[in-house]
C-alpha cells in the first residue's frame, strides 16, 4: 500500500466507482483460461463438494459430491474433474516453439492458464493436489489413472501462485483489486462479487451500491471455497440428508431426484460466481498489457514445459516438503523474480512508476539542457558520455555517482553528476553511457533532447543472476545434510482422505 | 451487586448474560480503544442479537457441518478418558506420562454455578501444583476468570489444563488440518492468541494462592487433525510473543467504571421484551442507544465482532472504514472528504499545524497521480 493507492481509494469512495491504480494490464490473460470454481464442505480438509470448471464462459462443467464425506464419491469427483483439467491441459502439449537464446531450445508455444476466485482457492488447490498426488493406481485403494496425474499439475498450478509474476494461476480477486482500488477494504476487496460491484456495477446502481448488494449472500453467494452458512444450514442439510436416506431406501428414482435437487442447490452458488468470473476476464482483457506481460508468459511457458517434462519422464510427484537445497533455491528465486517484477511493472506503468516518485525512488522532469555529443577523453581511449540536464518537481533521494535508469531508453546508465535546486524545482545533471551505438557521436533519439519529458528511477528492470546453490547431495550439515531422495511409500498412497 | 455490577446489568437489561471466552477476549485485545465492544462484553449483552436487531447481522455464522466435526474431533479427542489424548502427548511430544487422571469440571455435583465452579477450578489447580504425584492430572473446562477492563470475567472454558510434574500446560483442541507439518497461518495465529489467554487466567488463577507464574507453561499444546484424517496430531506452541501483546493489549483496555461514567445515565440495550419474549423496542432507538457509547471500528472487526456491520456503517466517510494502512498512507487524516479537500488544495492548512504535513503529503501524490493519468484528480 502506498499514499498514492490509498488516495485512489479515498477517490472511489467520494465518487463510489473503483479507480484505476495501473494504467496498463499487468497479467497475462489467455485466450481460452480454465476457470475452476471449487466448493467444500465445511470443517472438512479439502472435502470437495461441488465445483464449476470451463475454459469458455458457455461451456460450464458442474461437478457435485452428493455424499462428500464418502471416499469412493470424492475419488470419482476427483476422476472427473482430472478428465476436465487433462485434456485442457493436453491443448497445449502439442505446439512447440524454438528460444532464439544462447543455447536454442524448444518449449510449448502456449501454456494453459488456470484462474481461480481467490486466494483461499489457490489454497483448496493445493490441498487438492496434495491429497492425489501420491496416490497408486493399482494395488490396494487403487484410484483411476488420471486422479495421481492431476495432484500433480494441481501442485504445480498452487505452487506457481506463489511466485509474484506468474500468470499461470490467478485468484481473480488479487488479480483485479492490483488494477484498481475500491472504495472500500482490502479485507472487502476479498469478495469477488463486492469487489466486482465496484468496479463494474450493473446499470442504474454506484460501484458502492453495488457492492452492498453483492454482499448479501442470498442474492451473491460467497466465492467459494467456503459456502454461505445460512446455505449450509438450511439448503445443504437438509439435501445431502435426502441423498443419504434415498440411498439407504433403495435409491432408484427418489435417488436420483434427490441428486438433482442436490446439484440444483450447488448450481445456485456457483452459477452466478462463473458469471462473475468471465466478467472479469473480460474486464482484464479490455486493459492494455503492460509492455513486460508477454515475456513474463514466456517465463511461465518455461516452467510449463519443465512440469509437463518431469512428467513425461516419469519423475515423481512433488515431495510433500521441499528439500534445503531446494527451499533455498526457490526462496532465492522469488526474492529476484519478486524485485524483477516490481521493476518492471513501475517501467511499463506511469501510474506505478509515479509509487517511486512519491519515495523519491525515482523522478520524472523534462530536459533544459542536452550535450549529446560530449565525449570524455580523460582516459585511455575516448568515450561518447552526453549530459543532459533535466528538471524535476519531484523530491530526488539520488546523491551523485548513483546510476538510474530510464523506462524509455533501458539499455542506458545514467549517473547523476549533480543536484542542485532550480527555482521551486531541482535539475539534476545527467552523464549517459550506453544505448547510443558504437560510434563517437549517439544515434538519434538514443540521448533526450531538451524539451523532452522523461524519467529516471534508482533500479533498473535488469537481470540479476542467482546466486549458486550447492547440489543436493552436497547439502551442508548446517543444513542436514543430504537429503534421503524422496521415494513415494505406500503410506502416501493410502493416506486417509476422510 | 456493586454499582458497575448494577449499571453493567441494566444495560443488559433483560437478556441472558453472555459470557467472556478467549475468542472475545483476543477480539478485545485486537482493538482495545474501542468502547463499545468494551462495554457490552462486560455487560455481557447479546452483539449477535442487538446487531441483528437493529438491521445489520453479523455477516459470519457457522455451518452446521463445521461444528459436527468440530465436536466430533473434540469428542474423540477426549474419548475413554481423554486416552488418545495421552498418546499422542506422549509420542508427539515425548512427554513421560506415565498414566495420568482425567476430570471434567463442567459442573460440581450437578451444580453449574459459575461462582462455584471457579471455587473449585481453583483449589483443584493449587493442589495438583503444590502436591504433585506421579502421574499427571488434566482439567477439562476448568473455569477460569480474567481481569478485563478491571473486572473479573468468567472465561467459556474451552480448554484443557494439563499439570505434569508440578507445572500446567495448555491444551487447545482445534479441528483445523495440519498438512504435512503445516497449518493455515490465521487459524493458528488465533489458536496461539487464545492459548495465550488461557495461560494468562490460569496464571491468575494460581497467583491469588501465592503459586508463581512459572507453574504454568509457556509453552501450550495444539491438537488437530493430522492431513486428511481424523487422526489427531499434537503441536507445542510458544505463546511467550502472545502474552506479552495481550498483557500490553489488555492494560490498554480503559476500566468499564471509567467507560461507564461517561454514558448518559438511564442507557440501556434492553429489548423491552413483552411476556411470550417478543422484543417491542423499536429498533432505531436501540441504534440510538447503541451510539452513545463510542466504536472504533477497523476493516478487521468484520472477522471478530458481530457489531461490525452496525459500526462500518457508522463508519462510513471515515478513512479508517477503508483500513488502518489506508488512513496512515493518507497522513492519518480522519475523514475522506477532509484528505481528498486537502490533496486538492482546496482545504490549506496552517503552517505547521498537524494537517500541514498531510497536506504536503496528499498533494504530491494528488500531483503525481495527475500527472500520471493525464486529468486532474
Amino acid at each position: 500500500m502506498s499514499t498514492l493507492t490509498a488516495l485512489a481509494r479515498a477517490l472511489a469512495a467520494e465518487r463510489g466507482a473503483a479507480q484505476r491504480c495501473c494504467a496498463v494490464r499487468h497479467v497475462h490473460v489467455s485466450e481460452r483460461p480454465l476457470v475452476f470454481i471449487p466448493l467444500a464442505l465445511a470443517g472438512e480438509a479439502g472435502a470437495p463438494l461441488a465445483a464449476m470448471i470451463g475454459d469458455r464462459p458457455q461451456d460450464a462443467r458442474l461437478l457435485t459430491v452428493p455424499e462428500p464425506r464418502d471416499r469412493d464419491q470424492r475419488f470419482a469427483f476427483a476422476a472427473e474433474f482430472a478428465d476436465i483439467v487433462l485434456e485442457h491441459i493436453g491443448r497445449y502439449l502439442t505446439r512447440e516453439e524454438t528460444v532464439n537464446a544462447r543455447e536454442p531450445r524448444v518449449r510449448f508455444a502456449d501454456a494453459p492458464q488456470l484462474l481461480l476466485p481467490n486466494p483461499a482457492g489457490v489454497t483448496f488447490t493445493r490441498l487438492l493436489g496434495r491429497s492425489t498426488r501420491f496416490r497408486r493406481i493399482e494395488g490396494p485403494y487403487a484410484v483411476p489413472e488420471n486422479v495421481p496425474l492431476l495432484g500433480r499439475w494441481l501442485t504445480f498450478f498452487a505452487e506457481r501462485a506463489e511466485v509474484p509474476p506468474s500468470s499461470l494461476t490467478l485468484p481473480m480477486t488479487q488479480a483485479l483489486a492490483m488494477h484498481w482500488a475500491t472504495g472500500q477494504s482490502a479485507l472487502e476487496d476479498l469478495n469477488l462479487g463486492a469487489l466486482l460491484g465496484w468496479i463494474d456495477p450493473p446499470p442504474g446502481l454506484t460501484g458502492a451500491q453495488a457492492a452492498a448488494r453483492a454482499e448479501d449472500p442470498v442474492r451473491c453467494p460467497p466465492a467459494g471455497p467456503a459456502t454461505d452458512p445460512t446455505f449450509d444450514n438450511e439448503v445443504l442439510e437438509p439435501r445431502l440428508l435426502a441423498v443419504r436416506t434415498a440411498r439407504a431406501t433403495g435409491g432408484g428414482r427418489a435417488g436420483q431426484r434427490a441428486k438433482d435437487a442436490l446439484a440444483d442447490a450447488l448450481a445456485s452458488q456457483l452459477a452466478p460466481i462463473w458469471t462473475l468470473m468471465w466478467r472479469a476476464v473480460e474486464l482484464l482483457r479490455a486493459l492494455p498489457p503492460g509492455a513486460h506481460v508477454s515475456s513474463r508468459w514466456h517465463a511461465d511457458k518455461d516452467a510449463f514445459t519443465w512440469h509437463a517434462g518431469q512428467i513425461r519422464d516419469g519423475g515423481p510427484p512433488q515431495p510433500r516438503r521441499d528439500s534445503a537445497v531446494s527451499a533455498a533455491r526457490r526462496l532465492a528465486g522469488l526474492e529476484k523474480t519478486q524485485a524483477e517484477y516490481a521493476a518492471q511493472r513501475a517501467f511499463d506503468d506511469p501510474l506505478v512508476m509515479a509509487e517511486y516518485r512519491m519515495t523519491g525512488e525515482a523522478f520524472a522532469g523534462t530536459v533544459t539542457a542536452a550535450e549529446p555529443d560530449r565525449v570524455d577523453v580523460t582516459g585511455r581511449r575516448k568515450v561518447l558520455r552526453p549530459r543532459v540536464t533535466v528538471e524535476t518537481g519531484d523530491a530526488v533521494l539520488a546523491a551523485p555517482g548513483v546510476v538510474l535508469t530510464s523506462p524509455t531508453r533501458p539499455s542506458q546508465q545514467a549517473r547523476v553528476v549533480s543536484v542542485a535546486p532550480a527555482g521551486d524545482r531541482t535539475a539534476v545533471l545527467l552523464e549517459l553511457r550506453g544505448g547510443m551505438g558504437r560510434a563517437l557521436t549517439p544515434e538519434p533519439g538514443s540521448v533526450p533532447e531538451p524539451g523532452e519529458a522523461v524519467c529516471y528511477a534508482t533500479f533498473g528492470n535488469g537481470f540479476q543472476r542467482l546466486p549458486d546453490f550447492p547440489a543436493p547431495e552436497d547439502t551442508p550439515w548446517t543444513h542436514g545434510g543430504p537429503p534421503q531422495p524422496y521415494v513415494p511409500s505406500d503410506d502416501d498412497a493410502r493416506e486417509t482422505w476422510s | 451487586m456493586t454499582g458497575t455490577e448494577a449499571w453493567l446489568a441494566r444495560l443488559r437489561g433483560r437478556a441472558l448474560p453472555v459470557r467472556h471466552n478467549a475468542r472475545t477476549i483476543a477480539a478485545l485485545a485486537g482493538n482495545p480503544g474501542c468502547a463499545r465492544r468494551a462495554v457490552l462484553d462486560a455487560a455481557g449483552a447479546d452483539k449477535h442479537r442487538l446487531a441483528a436487531y437493529t438491521g445489520f447481522p453479523a455477516p459470519f455464522g457457522l455451518s452446521r457441518f463445521a461444528i459436527t466435526r468440530g465436536n466430533a474431533f473434540e469428542a474423540q479427542v477426549k474419548a475413554s478418558g481423554a486416552a488418545e489424548l495421552l498418546r499422542i502427548l506422549r509420542e508427539h511430544l515425548s512427554l513421560p506420562i506415565p498414566e495420568a487422571s482425567y476430570d471434567d469440571l463442567s459442573e460440581v455435583g450437578g451444580n453449574a454455578s459459575p461462582e462455584l465452579r471457579h471455587a473449585r477450578t481453583r483449589g483443584l489447580l493449587a493442589r495438583a501444583v503444590t502436591h504433585p504425584a506421579e502421574a499427571g492430572t488434566m482439567f477439562d473446562h476448568p473455569l477460569l476468570t480474567l481481569r478485563v477492563g478491571g473486572r473479573a470475567a468468567y472465561l467459556e472454558p474451552d480448554l484443557i489444563a494439563f499439570q505434569l510434574g508440578g507445572q500446567f500446560r495448555v491444551i487447545e483442541v482445534k479441528s483445523f488440518p495440519v498438512v504435512d507439518g503445516r497449518a493455515d497461518g490465521d487459524k493458528v495465529a488465533a489458536a496461539a492468541i487464545q492459548s495465550a489467554v488461557y495461560v494468562l487466567a490460569l496464571r491468575d488463577a494460581l497467583a491469588e494462592q501465592g503459586i508463581p507464574p512459572e507453574a504454568v507453561s509457556h509453552e501450550t499444546i495444539l491438537i488437530c487433525p493430522e492431513n486428511f484424517s481424523n487422526r489427531p496430531v499434537a503441536a507445542s506452541l510458544d505463546v511467550r510473543k502472545q502474552l506479552t501483546v495481550l498483557r500490553r493489549q489488555l492494560s490498554r483496555l480503559a476500566r468499564i467504571e471509567d467507560l461507564l461514567a461517561q454514558l448518559p445515565p438511564g442507557l440501556t440495550f434492553d429489548l423491552d421484551p413483552d411476556d411470550a419474549g417478543v422484543p417491542r423496542r423499536r429498533p432505531a432507538e436501540l441504534a440510538e442507544a447503541l451510539r452513545q457509547v463510542e466504536a472504533r471500528y477497523a476493516p478487521e472487526c468484520l472477522n471478530t465482532c458481530e457489531m461490525c456491520l452496525f459500526c462500518r456503517d457508522e463508519a462510513r466517510g471515515g478513512t479508517a472504514a477503508l483500513g488502518r494502512e489506508v488512513r496512515d498512507d493518507l497522513g492519518g487524516v480522519e475523514h475522506v472528504a477532509t484528505a481528498l479537500r486537502l490533496a486538492r488544495g482546496t482545504s490549506v492548512p496552517e503552517r505547521g499545524s498537524e494537517l500541514a504535513e498531510a497536506a504536503d503529503l496528499l498533494r504530491t501524490a494528488a500531483r503525481l497521480r495527475a500527472d500520471a493519468l493525464g486529468e486532474a484528480v
